[in-house]
């Protein structure tokens, strides 16, 4: 059975349609890269996913290990197994990270029937994480992404996805601002999560990510909708001839970069 | 006229069982009641309390309580020489009404050059259908210093009118607390008015989470170089309603003043912030920041917040904001998005725009209460 159905889906924020009928299957363990120019709709594809409110189903389902995932909150989405690196992480003053991410943790495997963790497993844990993303322990007391660098909160999404275990990983340009040294460190933590029972959906604007987490598939979207899927060998093709090669104009005039 | 009369009438009956005092006592208490007699409580026509209608106070019937069990000691006879000289009952009814009701005085003396390590810890419980008027007089002297908690409770219906008198000699240094945890039942009216002597520090914190009605002013006279900080943490829910005014007055130059005023309003709860900021014709180098910030939580809650500036001194540096707003909707999705339910991830949030407020407090018990006591009554709205 597939992990994930996505048929024909079509979103709107406010008046404006971004997502015009996307159809994707997602099988255990694959890996799928979506690329896109700015304002093609990969995030909103991403939020929609993970349950943001702000972006309005119009049409199409989403099915998930069986289930009707547009009818499930974000957080039941999250205990199911579904967790979205977000292209831009949220800060938040006042709430450090270390009690966000044991609540969340918690929270999460008590859905999933199984025991809570108490302090000391918990910071066993979240050592043992944060060695493989090698990320600096300090953080963890900090509030949650609150004076983070860029690269400090994409690692940070990454190590919270390395805690959570999650089922189907969305990626959001998680490559996005990050220099060389940490491009490596994060491809390194997600590859250490792949496995036969994972899927991932990796979104990037660049070729550049998929050198280190090699996609089982690419698929293209170009204004809400997926205009070519193929295997490894489309990231490369387009690293050659760029979008333009497909015939897509960038999205959006003013590309947010 | 007659509504006043009629109002203030019950208190004369009071007023006059009390049991004579010493003379200067009497006579101070006699004055003050003259001086009540005539104001009258405030009406909402009155620009102090335009969002604050004291009428339950003035129409309910509590028993006075003029002492806190016998066990507390009558007043000092030393304190002659302050008491009532900072908290003017000219100009406010509550504070006329306090003195008039003076018999137990809390006094607390910290001699000059003294450093107390353990806070001066200071509890006033009034009784139900009691209309108690705490008096508390603390005298810092030069170079000493201390904390002090002040802790205001009790169940059911009552009236507490606390008059707070501090004196901060040259270079004292002060961590003064408020924590007011009334019943859902209470009034509780209060004016804290302190004088800053000069290069002293004070700074307060006011955490109000308790009371139907309350009122709170906070005074500060700064005198040559000192530094006053004033916060405060009002949460409020239900139909409470909880007005806090502040008045920092730069009488002298050089001192510098930093508010920050915080709150949190759910249900149909009222909150009014009213910062006063003067500064004094030879107030120069002033340098003075106030903040409020709310979080209001529920479509029918209200604040009026109100910044009040008056400035007579052309070198100085002022600066105030105010800010309205609701849960960040992104950080609550980001929340949500990692699992915590909608209601628990509300709870995070209005917990941690408390938290800067809960960071400054240094008094670990003070601290450690604020935080159980946030907990439980944000857990209490998740579910
Ligand atoms: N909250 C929003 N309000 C209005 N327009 C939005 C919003 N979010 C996204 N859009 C628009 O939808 C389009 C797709 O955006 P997005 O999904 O972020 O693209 P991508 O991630 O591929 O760059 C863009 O044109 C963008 O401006
Ligand atoms: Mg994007």
């Amino acid at each position: 059975m597939a992990l994930l159905e996505i048929k024909d889906l079509h979103a709107k924020v406010g008046d404006r349609e971004i997502l015009k009928g996307i159809s994707l299957t997602i099988n255990p363990g694959e890996v799928h890269a979506i690329m896109g120019p700015n304002g093609s709709g990969k995030s909103t594809l991403a939020q929609v996913l993970a349950g943001r409110e702000l972006y309005v189903v119009t049409g199409g389902e989403v099915i998930y290990q069986g289930k009707d995932l547009l009818a499930m909150s974000p957080e039941d989405r999250a205990r199911e197994g579904i967790f979205l690196a977000f292209q831009y992480p949220v800060e938040i003053p006042g709430v450090s990270n270390m009690y966000f991410l044991k609540a969340a943790l918690n929270t999460i495997r008590k859905h999933q029937g199984q025991e809570e963790l108490d302090a000391i497993d918990f910071l066993n844990l979240v050592r043992e994480k944060m060695k493989l993303m090698e990320m600096d322990q300090a953080l963890l007391n900090r509030p949650v992404n609150t004076g983070f660098s860029g690269g400090e909160k994409k690692r940070n999404e990454i190590f919270q996805m390395a805690v959570l275990e999650p089922k189907l990983a969305i990626l959001d340009e998680t490559d996005s601002g990050l220099d060389i040294d940490a491009l490596r460190a994060v491809a390194g933590g997600v590859n250490a999560l792949r496995s036969p029972e994972r899927s991932m959906i990796v979104v990037t604007h660049y070729q550049r990510l998929l050198n280190y987490i090699v996609p089982d598939f690419v698929h293209v979207l170009s204004q809400g909708r997926i205009v070519k899927s193929g295997g490894k060998e489309l990231a490369l093709e387009l690293e050659e001839s760029g979008y333009a090669g497909l015939g897509i104009e960038d999205d959006e005039e003013v590309a947010t970069v | 006229m007659t509504a006043v009369s009629e109002q203030t009438g019950a208190w004369l009956e009071e007023f006059a069982k009390l049991p004579k005092a010493e003379p200067w006592i009497q006579e101070l208490r006699e004055r003050a009641y003259a001086r009540f007699a005539e104001l009258g409580f405030p009406t909402t026509h009155d620009e102090e309390w335009r969002f604050t209608n004291v009428a339950p106070i003035a129409r309910s019937s509590f028993r006075s309580e003029p002492t806190y069990g016998k066990k507390r000691s009558a007043v000092p006879l030393d304190a002659e020489a302050h008491l009532g000289r900072y908290a003017s009952f000219d100009q406010n009814a509550f504070v006329a009404l306090n003195t008039a009701f003076l018999s137990d005085v809390t006094v607390r003396r910290v001699p000059a050059g003294t450093v107390l390590e353990e806070p001066i810890e200071i509890t006033y419980e009034t009784p139900e259908g009691a209309a108690a008027h705490p008096r508390t007089l603390i005298l810092v002297g030069a170079n000493a210093q201390c904390s002090i908690v002040e802790t205001y409770k009790g169940d059911g219906a009552y009236f507490t009118n606390a008059v707070t008198e501090i004196v901060l000699g040259e270079n004292a240094v002060v961590d003064h607390y408020k924590v007011q945890r009334e019943s859902l039942e209470a009034f509780h009216v209060a004016t804290m008015q302190v004088q800053v002597g000069r290069s002293a520090n004070f700074s307060s914190h006011s955490i109000a989470l308790g009371g139907a009605l309350v009122r709170n002013d906070a005074n500060a006279v700064l005198s040559e170089g000192s530094h006053a900080t004033l916060n405060g943490l009002y949460i409020v829910n239900g139909t409470q309603h909880v007005d806090n005014h502040t008045v920092i007055d730069h009488a002298k130059p050089h001192a510098t003043s930093h508010e920050l005023y915080k709150g949190i309003l759910d249900g149909t709860a009222n909150a009014v912030f009213n910062g006063r900021i003067i500064v004094r014709k030879d107030a120069q180098k002033t340098d003075s920041k106030q903040t409020n910030k709310n979080l209001v939580l529920s479509d029918n809650a209200v604040i009026h917040t109100k910044p009040e500036l008056q400035i007579h001194a052309d070198d100085v540096r002022c600066t105030h904001g105010a800010t309205i707003g609701q849960l960040d909707a992104e950080s609550m999705f980001y929340l949500q998005s990692r699992g915590i339910g909608r209601k628990e991830a509300r709870a995070l949030l209005t917990h941690a725009f408390a938290q800067d407020i809960i960071d400054r407090v240094k008094v670990q018990s003070v601290k450690d209460d604020l935080e159980r006591y946030l907990s439980e009554k944000l857990h209490e709205h998740a579910h």
